[in-house]
């Protein structure tokens, strides 16, 4: 186990090394000169001489990038060229809003999710299992932007029950913050739990007919112990995978999501940066995305390899 | 004493090519310490048979008639939950699927521990305590090693001998063993017959013996069911059986298998040496089953249902012809 989590950890720093010569090369092979880039296409040519002078544009690309990564490492992502704020304390900022819509939005698809394929496979063919089914398919098959929308409409403007838009944060308002959250983290889950909901029932439909949960049976043991203990556990591993495949759709979901309720997030600062062209920003947000999709399917095989036996005393099926 | 009491038992189930007819009415007892042996062509019903006891067949599909008595008590109108406390407790299984039938995700100890744990409420630690016990007894080395493996870390014949240590750990009244030493050893199907000589020594158990090994049934059972499509042709103890078989079926089966060679591959039987097959599971003739393939048949055998009848001390056989003394 420790060796395969070590053997998982040097990949996952492979891959940060190969994203973070991509994006200090991107940025450098922009037309023009990348200190005007980075300092802004507005900013004063003193700004511009003290951006090259920090970065030491005028050296040779192996030392600048030696600098990059100490920079970046000590936590100098450089200034947005918008209001010349330090990048990190924008990430700061933005990116525990943005980690709580997306735990709020996960939290929101794993409790539907299994627990409605459980229902549906559990009760295969009847009733729960085509509302279970029905309702999948339309989680998966209505774009975020128009759930979001649909809810504002109904919730927010018919029914007047949820606010429409805004944020504060949760330490400010514990509860205005949730009940801001709510409709986003269902909106940006929907899609998830549909997902989960269609693997889980797949997974529970073929464990329920194996051989090992007819000798739970009989045994004598409750069927909630044959289906939440003997069933569910060897359907967790499926869970886990659909949930580390999911991560993209997740990032990509958030910054709709973000979009459409206008909360300050992690996605609506990406969508910002384009548009401006406030490339520190861009290459800080393209950094940290990289560095969390690692690390969250560092922590998916992580799991995976917990939930199996096979995988966690062998040493992992990457051979 | 007769312990387990089935009655005309008969088993369909619902398919997408209509109901395929699995049980046609079994009658059999059983008593107490007495081992008796299941024998029969592969899908001539004997797991189901077996299964059908203790319910283990998919309730959604299953048409499931007759009787089914165990000490007097009616199983087969049991809610689940009173059927739950009979399960591992005074029926247990011994499933045909070694490799397939233990949890990948658990290790032995705790599935071993489960059973003990429902029916003797025994805590965790008493439970892994009995484990280690129950694995010795079916002659696993190292016990207090193994007990804390996974399934995929023992071989099929381990794997089988857990199944067996789980379905004996709350010394059943009935075991249903499904091909039980089919996938194991010579050496170490000996083991484990005399596991089961001294459950049944010991404790008293009855035990349903699935197999298609006569080899395995001469040496421990003390009576033999044979079935056909679903039917019991012939039923007798089985020195009885083997010195004079009535009917035509039986004794094909016994010239098709000197030696377990005649199974295939994965244990399952079919018979080369009587010409023909099976007849369809989809329908239910007024006939014997066997006639297209009976040397014997005459045209009564086309147009009624030969019942049991007695031919014989404890020997009853379903034949309109049965064969006489001395004429194998
Ligand atoms: N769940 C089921 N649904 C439909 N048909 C079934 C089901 N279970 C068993 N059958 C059918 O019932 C018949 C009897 O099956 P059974 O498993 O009892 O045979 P068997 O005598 O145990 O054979 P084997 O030696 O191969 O184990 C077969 O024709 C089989 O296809
Ligand atoms: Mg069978």
């Amino acid at each position: 186990m420790i060796w395969f989590v070590l053997r998982r950890a040097g990949s996952a720093l492979i891959v940060m090394f190969v994203a973070s010569v991509l994006i200090f090369l991107g940025i450098r092979a922009l037309p023009g000169d990348p200190a005007v880039v980075m300092a802004g296409e507005e900013a004063t040519p003193a700004v511009v001489a003290a951006i090259r002078e920090e970065y030491g544009l005028d050296r040779p690309l192996p030392a600048q990038y030696v600098t990059y990564v100490g920079q970046t490492l000590t936590g100098n992502l450089g200034r947005s060229t918008q209001d010349g704020l330090p990048v990190s304390e924008i990430l700061l900022q933005r990116l525990p809003v943005t980690l709580e819509l997306a735990a709020l939005a996960m939290l929101v698809a794993i409790v539907i999710g299994v627990l409605a394929g459980i229902i549906a496979a559990v009760r295969r063919g009847r009733l729960p299992d085509y509302l279970a089914t029905g309702f999948g398919l339309a989680g998966l098959s209505i774009p975020h932007f128009w759930l979001g929308l649909l809810g504002i409409l109904l919730f927010a403007v018919t029914l007047r029950w949820l606010p429409a838009s805004g944020y504060v944060p949760f330490s400010e308002d514990p509860g205005g913050n949730l009940l801001r959250m709510l409709m986003p983290s269902l909106v940006l889950g929907a899609g998830f739990a549909a997902v989960l909901m269609r693997q889980t029932r797949s997974a529970m439909l073929g464990a329920l007919s194996s051989d090992y949960v007819r000798t739970a049976r009989s045994k004598g043991l409750p069927e909630s112990a044959v289906v939440g203990v003997h069933a569910l556990r060897n359907s967790l591993t499926t869970v886990v995978t659909v949930l580390g495949l999911q991560l993209g759709a997740l990032i990509s979901g958030a910054v709709v999501t973000e979009q459409i309720f206008v909360i300050p997030g992690f996605g609506k600062l990406t969508v910002d940066a384009v548009l401006t062209r406030n490339y520190p920003v861009i290459q800080a947000v393209v950094l940290v995305t990289v560095a969390g999709y690692v690390l969250v399917n560092l922590l998916v095989d992580i799991a995976y390899a917990f939930l199996n036996p096979r995988v966690r005393l062998s040493g992992g099926t990457d051979g | 004493m007769t312990l387990l009491e089935i009655k005309d038992l008969t088993v369909g189930f619902d398919t997408e090519d209509g109901l395929v007819h699995a049980v046609r009415g079994v009658s059999l007892d059983l008593a107490e310490g007495e081992i008796l042996a299941l024998c029969g062509e592969s899908g001539c019903g004997k797991s189901v048979t077996g299964m059908s006891i203790p319910r283990l067949l998919p309730p959604d599909s299953t048409r499931l008639s007759g009787s089914i008595r165990l000490d007097g008590r009616e199983l087969t109108g049991l809610p689940e939950a009173e059927l739950r406390r009979v399960r591992g407790k005074d029926v247990s299984v011994v499933f045909q699927e070694p490799m397939t039938s233990l949890n990948p995700s658990f290790t032995v100890g705790y599935q071993i521990g489960e059973v003990l744990r429902r029916h003797e409420k025994l805590s965790w630690k008493a439970a892994r305590a009995r484990a280690v016990d129950l694995l010795r007894l079916v002659g696993i080395p190292a016990p207090e090693r193994r007990i804390n493996e996974y399934p995929h870390q023992l071989s099929g014949g381990m794997r089988q001998r857990v199944v067996i240590a789980i379905a004996v750990a709350c010394s059943p009244r009935v075991l249903i063993a499904d091909e039980p030493t089919t996938a194991l050893d010579v050496t170490i199907q000996a083991g484990v017959l005399d596991v089961f000589r001294d459950l049944r020594d010991r404790l008293g158990t009855a035990i349903i013996l699935i197999t298609h090994d006569l080899g395995v049934v001469a040496d421990i059972a003390d009576r033999a069911v044979v079935m056909y499509a679903g039917r019991a042709v012939e039923q007798a103890p089985v020195g009885e059986l083997f010195a004079r078989p009535r009917h035509p079926y039986t004794l094909g089966l016994m010239k098709a298998l000197p030696t377990a060679a005649a199974a295939g591959a994965d244990g399952r039987l079919r018979l080369a040496e009587i010409p023909g097959m099976l007849p369809s599971s989809l329908s239910d003739p007024a006939a014997c089953l066997f006639h297209d393939r009976c040397p014997r048949a005459k045209d009564d055998c086309v147009t009624a249902v030969p019942e049991l009848a007695a031919s014989g001390p404890g020997h009853l056989a379903a034949c309109f012809y049965p064969l006489e003394d001395g004429s194998r």
